[in-house]
């Protein structure tokens, strides 16, 4: 495989690593978001929020820092036996994670809130226990939600720099990834090979995005909100 | 609907509905203590905010109260126990359907079915679609139905969980005039053939004249009467015998047809009225008549001359005040059977009304509700 290649590779398996990972974790956030009153609320909407506002680089740093062998995290991880997680896939996307919060959480959160709170107090009028109502009621009419933030935190992760280049740098076949392969050749004046990943990856976006839209309408069409 | 099945809870049915609820809200507090029959269909009435949702809710468990809850020798909720609604062999038919949006009729009607253990069903499922006339609707969407099929699929749906006691939130008042008719004949089909307690808020007379046998009437988180439909309607200190729309229901029976005038004699009791015919209607069918107090008059002697058809022997029981100055409500009993009278005060005193007397009621119109 060549090193383009491997750079495509490794970021597509980033970012499905990360889009899993996410929609486990999000989902709960996003449901006690949606629906809790708790005084907590707030803050914890502002922090999965963070990392749309902070440049990559500050949370980059950071995450180096409490990764790193003097970090909390780091000093745990080591203990584990786990070994120390800057400057591996491992790290990247523990990073991607973090980073992709927002892309996730959000749109489940406003899909969750769409929902009308009676369906559930319907469903347990129809014997269906909490854990039931969920999967058989807010999952499948908050199915466009997960559509949204899947494809918005898959296409997320594929174009992130300035965290990879932070917490990852750029070994082949662990951490580098397409959109540092593309500053590399920029950086080197390699302008043709820079073109041809530039446009894939223009190209992959703008597909990405055509086939959320026309799913979304489909299943819109199907559902009443 | 399993009048074949063996019913277990026979023996339990004397015990009846058991249902004591206190919680408190901003601007209101829900106080009651109720004991309803164990079958048969009870309203819960009154205007709307006098909390009669709000109890249908405590009962269902989906509003936290403190309180007890007991169906037919079962508890619900006790002191610190409290089954989680899905726990509670109960059935809820909402206003407004909440028929889940992202599966067919089909799908909806088995989402509560499919979660009853087989053993523990009594209404099969072909069973429910036939009763609610949904044969054709299987396949579609919530969103292609008419409100009045949105509302037959919901009942079904409902049915389907082989309940103990049957919620319904005013389920015809989102409904027009034209699926109201369309669903209520339904209603009254359940009422004839179920066997399970029915409890019904509404706060349309009519609904209730047709639908219930037991009445709860209530008043800003309270019960302010409670009994037998006929009796609690007919009585002068209920809450809406003041109103312009109080009535009382007459039980009665089919008995008689004149073609010549298009009249058909309905009798209740030893007395017998007369009624515009209805094609419907054949003699032995029984029948239930309501009778609006401001379409009753009194007279002293059985005036020929005038237009009245229907006059009727007739003692009075009471006189009370109307709510509106200058009205009166009498309470009258024609063979057995009570009726309300609103009058004004004058006509009152002109008669010289008193309890006791003998006088002729004069009923002007008469509806027939079901």
């Amino acid at each position: 495989m060549g090193p383009e290649w491997q750079a495509v590779w490794l970021t597509l398996k980033l970012a499905a690593v990360t889009t899993a990972l996410l929609l486990v974790i999000g989902t709960p956030i996003a449901w006690w978001l949606a629906r809790s009153r708790h005084w907590l609320r707030q803050p914890v909407a502002a922090v999965v929020a963070l990392p749309l506002v902070l440049p990559p680089t500050v949370l980059g740093f950071y995450l180096l820092v409490v990764l790193g062998p003097d970090g909390l995290i780091g000093q745990l991880t080591e203990h584990l036996g786990i070994g120390l997680l800057p400057f591996t896939f491992e790290g990247l996307v523990v990073a991607s994670v973090i980073y992709s919060l927002p892309f996730t959480v959000q749109p489940l959160q406003n899909a969750f809130a769409a929902i009308n709170p009676q369906l559930l107090e319907v469903a347990a009028t129809l014997r269906a226990s909490p854990r039931d109502r969920f999967f058989s009621v807010v999952i499948p009419l908050a199915r466009p939600g997960f559509l949204t933030a899947a494809v918005l935190t898959f296409a997320h992760t594929v174009g992130e720099f300035g965290v990879v280049l932070m917490i990852g740098g750029n070994i082949p076949g662990e951490t580098r990834v397409l959109s540092v392969a593309i500053y590399d050749h920029v950086e080197a004046l390699e302008y043709s090979q820079a073109h041809w990943l530039a446009a894939g990856m223009l190209a992959f976006s703008f597909v990405v995005l055509v086939s959320l839209y026309s799913l979304n309408s489909r299943f819109g069409n199907g559902v009443v909100r | 609907m399993n009048r074949g099945a063996p019913n277990e809870g026979a023996m339990n049915t004397a015990m009846g509905i058991e249902a004591r609820f206190q919680c408190r809200f901003e601007d209101f507090a829900l106080d009651v203590t109720l004991t309803l029959p164990g079958t048969g269909v009870t309203a819960l009435f009154g205007h709307s905010g006098c909390g009669k949702t709000t109890l249908l809710r405590c009962m269902a468990g989906l509003q936290p109260a403190q309180g007890r809850m007991v169906v037919n020798g079962e508890c619900w909720q006790e002191d610190d126990f409290s089954l989680p609604v899905h726990r509670r062999p109960l059935a809820y038919v909402f206003q407004d359907t909440g028929l889940f949006p992202h599966l067919s009729v089909a799908q909806n009607l088995h989402y509560g079915y499919r979660r009853i253990a087989s053993g523990a069903r009594q209404i099969d499922f072909d069973q429910a679609v036939r009763w609610l006339g949904l044969e054709r609707l299987l396949d579609r969407m919530p969103q292609k139905l008419s409100g009045g099929e949105r509302q037959r699929v919901a009942i079904a749906r409902a049915l389907l969980t082989s309940p103990r006691l049957l919620l319904m939130d005013e389920p015809l008042s989102a409904l027009d005039d034209a699926s109201k008719q369309d669903i209520l004949p339904y209603l009254e089909r359940l009422h004839d053939s179920l066997s399970i307690p029915v409890i019904y808020v509404s706060h349309a007379t009519g609904e209730v004249a047709r639908l219930a046998d037991h009445i709860v009437m209530m008043a800003a988180g309270k019960v302010t009467a409670q009994g037998p439909l006929q009796e609690t309607l007919a009585r002068t200190d209920q809450p809406f015998a003041g109103e312009d729309d109080a009535a009382v229901i007459v039980k009665a029976t089919i008995t008689g047809r004149d073609d010549r005038w298009h009249l058909c004699l309905a009798e209740f009791g030893d007395r017998q009225i007369w009624l515009r015919d209805d094609p419907r209607l054949s003699p032995g069918d029984p029948i239930r008549l309501q009778v609006l107090a401001r379409d009753v008059s009194i007279a002293l002697n059985r005036h020929r001359d005038q237009s009245i058809q229907n006059l009727l022997p007739a003692r009075v029981e009471e006189i009370r005040q109307g709510r509106q100055p200058g009205t009166a409500i009498v309470r009258l009993v024609s063979g057995d059977t009570p009726f309300l009278s609103q009058l004004t005060s004058r006509a009152v005193e002109q008669l010289a009304l008193s309890p006791g007397m003998a006088v002729w009621l004069q009923i002007k119109s008469v509806a027939i509700v079901g």
